[in-house]
């Protein structure tokens, strides 16, 4: 946990941010919803005190401005309106920006144009214009009422309120303040004291004289009773005789309104409304935050100790020394138990990645005049949060298309039958290691003869050639497609769905997609939980070793030399009356080497395709650390990472993807040739 | 033996901040992250001071002050609320619910120290 409270800030107002932001889009389909008020209300506050506490002062006072709002709106004396909903959410994205950047001029303009809105939706929904100015104008009137000088020092008698004890008040404390003041003395005045049989212990009845020979002010003395000045009775008089005024002397009846004026339930019920309706707060403050890069660390050194780990178990398998196997043993299973810990501790929901579509949908509803609900699905499903991260701009891609090209008008939606409103359906659930994400949308689907046609001019097909549905769907992922009529504000933007592809590989996923015309489109993305570690298959091809990703792994079977010689020039076996092509790893890698007299066949997939990789010999299972390439290999396309092995070297991790889509292009090639 | 005091707050930056100053000070903290927490921390320890925010999830701080002052235990322990200047209204609700004292926020951790020291009666 970071040490420095202005981090530490930092992160809560990202926090109340975004629960500013998800209680303001509720707010637009609920607008009478006092609940949501309440709770937009007290993140608003929050985040305006702690705001001022750590020097934040422009969002403090530019919040201080949206509370303002929201308080009136909680009082009844504005209703919320769509208008004003909306200010405040321009004012939010406003506020972010004053907490992560430098304040400058034009931030301060912008807020003023925004305020400006503000104050005209808050008009507009009858409610005037908010008041200027903060109460603090009238706390430094009070302090200008302050005599300039003091004389000898002040008498002064007190007595305080009968509850004064059991709120906490201690009389001795404010004594002992007094006499610090100067040379005091103090005389305890018993006439209030009622007799004994009627005495309650717990209450205070007594009342004090106190002289202080001081040159401290008036306004000194009355500093020590700050907390009880309004309940209390006090005579202040200067001691050189000149008799002071007594403002603050109060009839024993003016004592108490403050209590009888606030009956206590009353007191209390706004706020527990907010805490009652709120369950993921209550949720939250069980957490512990940490900073997303010690998670990181702490990932680097579970890896370095897995790393280490198969190191001694090499070292141990070949020692004769039992007590070094046993140590070894418990060592592989408790590291191996820290690495599922620590995969835990980097899930994420995936309510965090859905989360922000609300805006999006919201946003982009306004642009394009579609009427469009956003349904989200699984949201508690967890995942890496690298994955989170890197899922958000082709996610974002995805439904931004969705509703460009997918969703129709609402007029055009009425003529075809369907609801006015299109819906975008995000929904994520888990499946074995991986985690499925679909985007769905019922507009119009995919026109396949656009895409037909943009595939032949852009000469990825032949005229006329036959395709099938999920190869002519598959091309809207090559680089340059687009079959959009002209480039809209929303997608089009230049990131292509083949950056999304390419995205979603390196993330070791898949991406397909259906669509079904006037009925709507479903794009589902398959990844693994998580892109630390991963469980791998070692095999050897020629000298070197290699990886390949366990999930992506179908079967393995025995290539016989019989079957090596058959298939020469044809790469294909027939894997239970299919025909399945197959690359030769060591030809791919150049190798040089004779082929091992048992290679094997690794049969992977991605989703529907099929692609065999002919080894020397599989090793084993193999827990994968995965290591990044170097800038200078990021391209190569057949590995995606590598590993560190348990003898200290270096073996590549097979790119899946990339493997099969050139085994398809191989067979393709044959196929081709006849 | 050194005054304990517990500070109960939703905002971790401001608990800490709060901390950092009073431990300075030579008092020994506990913290708490709303006004629920904030009652059971309150039975589990032996508090001489507690300062508490007002606007909290779970248990704002009016009902933590009521509910605390309804058990003998916490009678009579000063319990200074944070609040605004604008405040005001909720300064008058927070005393009729029984707190002893207010820190304006923003504060400083000078200020902060002169209050808890003014209740605590050194």
């Amino acid at each position: 946990m970071s040490m420095d409270p202005i981090e530490t800030f930092r992160l809560e107002a990202d926090d109340l941010l975004d629960q500013i932001e998800q209680g303001l889009l509720d707010l637009t389909h609920r607008l009478g919803d006092m609940d949501l008020v309440n709770a937009v209300f007290r993140a608003l506050h929050t985040l305006k005190g702690s705001g001022a506490m750590f020097g934040f002062d422009a969002l403090a006072a530019f919040t201080h401005h949206c509370e303002t709002a929201f308080d009136r709106v909680r009082k009844g004396e504005v209703p919320a309106t769509a208008e004003l909903v909306s200010a405040v959410l321009s004012a939010r994205d406003h506020m972010r920006a004053l907490v992560e950047d430098d304040v400058t001029q034009a931030h301060l303009e912008a807020g003023e144009v925004l305020l400006e809105t503000l104050r005209a939706a808050i008009e507009h929904a009858g409610g005037g214009a908010p008041e200027a100015t903060p109460a603090a104008a009238a706390a430094s009137a009070e302090r200008a009422a302050e005599p300039a000088s003091a004389g000898n020092g002040w008498r002064l008698w007190f007595r305080l309120p009968a509850n004064a004890m059991s709120n906490g008040t201690n009389p001795m404390a404010l004594l002992a303040e007094l006499c610090e003041l100067g040379d005091a003395s103090v005389t305890a005045d018993l006439s209030h004291v009622p007799p004994l049989e009627t005495l309650v212990p717990s209450e205070l009845h007594l009342a004090w004289h106190v002289t202080v020979k001081t040159d401290q002010p008036k306004s000194a003395i009355e500093d020590v009773f700050i907390f009880v000045m309004d309940d209390m009775e006090l005579t202040i008089e200067a001691l050189d005789g000149e008799s002071a005024s007594v403002p603050e002397e109060k009839e024993e009846a003016d004592a108490m309104p403050v209590a009888e004026a606030a009956p206590k339930s009353a007191a209390a019920a706004p706020l527990s409304d907010v805490s009652s309706g709120d369950g993921r707060q209550a949720k939250s403050a069980e957490n512990v935050r940490v900073p997303a890069e010690r998670l990181d660390e702490l990932m680097d050194r579970v890896g370095e100790l897995v790393i280490a780990q198969s190191r001694l178990s090499q070292i141990a398998a070949t020692s004769v020394e039992l007590h070094l196997r046993s140590v070894s043993e418990e060592i592989e299973r408790l590291s191996g138990e820290l690495r599922d810990t620590m995969m835990v501790l980097r899930m994420v929901p995936v309510s965090t990645l859905f989360g922000r579509f609300r805006r999006l949908v919201h946003d982009l509803a306004r642009e394009t005049g579609k009427a469009i609900e956003l349904v989200t699905d699984g949201e508690s499903t967890e995942v890496d949060k690298t994955v989170i991260e890197r899922l958000a701009d082709p996610l974002v891609h995805l439904v931004r298309n969705s509703i460009d090209h997918g969703l129709e008008l609402p007029g055009d939606r009425e003529a075809a039958g369907k609801p006015r409103t299109g819906q975008v359906k995000l929904s994520a659930r888990q499946a074995g290691g991986e985690v499925i994400i679909k985007i769905t949308d019922d507009g119009r689907g995919i026109d396949r003869e656009k895409v037909r046609a943009k595939a032949e001019a852009s000469g990825l097909i032949e005229p006329g050639q036959q395709v099938s549905e999920s190869e002519l769907l598959q091309f809207i992922f090559h680089p340059g497609f687009s079959t959009a009529q002209k480039v809209t504000n929303l997608s089009g933007r230049g990131v292509g769905m083949d950056v999304v592809k390419r995205t979603i590989e390196s993330l070791r996923g898949t991406i397909d997609m259906v669509s079904k015309p006037g009925e709507g489109s479903e794009i589902s993305l398959r990844i693994p939980l998580t892109v630390a570690i991963i469980d791998g298959l070692l095999v050897r091809v020629g000298e070197g070793r290699y990886v390949i990703p366990l999930a992506a792994v179908e079967e393995c079977i025995e290539l016989s030399l019989e079957d090596d010689l058959r298939s020469r020039g044809r790469s294909f076996i027939s894997l239970r009356d299919k025909l399945v092509p197959f690359l030769r790893l060591r030809d791919l890698f150049g190798t040089g080497t004779k082929p091992d007299p048992h290679q094997k066949i690794v049969v992977i997939s991605t989703g529907s395709e099929r692609v065999g990789l002919v080894v020397d010999q599989i090793i084993g299972d193999h827990q994968t650390v995965i290591k990044s390439m170097s800038k200078l290999h990021a391209n190569v396309a057949t590995f995606s990472g590598a590993t560190i092995l348990g003898d200290g070297t270096v073996a590549l991790i097979l790119d899946v993807a990339h493997l099969v889509a050139a085994g398809q292009q191989q067979e393709a090639q044959l196929r081709a040739a006849g | 033996m050194s005054a304990s005091i517990l500070t109960v707050d939703d905002s971790a930056s401001i608990r800490m901040t709060i901390k950092l100053a009073l431990t300075d000070a030579g008092y020994s903290v506990a913290e708490a992250e709303n006004g629920a927490a904030g009652i059971d921390t309150a039975n589990a320890g032996n508090f001489d001071l507690i300062i508490t925010d007002l606007n909290m999830p779970v248990m704002d701080g009016l009902t933590m002050i009521e509910e605390l002052r309804k058990l003998p235990a916490h009678a009579g322990v000063p319990i200074i609320f944070l609040t605004t200047e604008s405040d005001e209204g909720m300064k008058q609700r927070a005393k009729a619910a029984g707190a002893t004292g207010w820190l304006t926020k923003p504060f400083n951790p000078e200020q902060l120290v002169r209050i808890a020291k003014k209740v605590l009666g050194r």
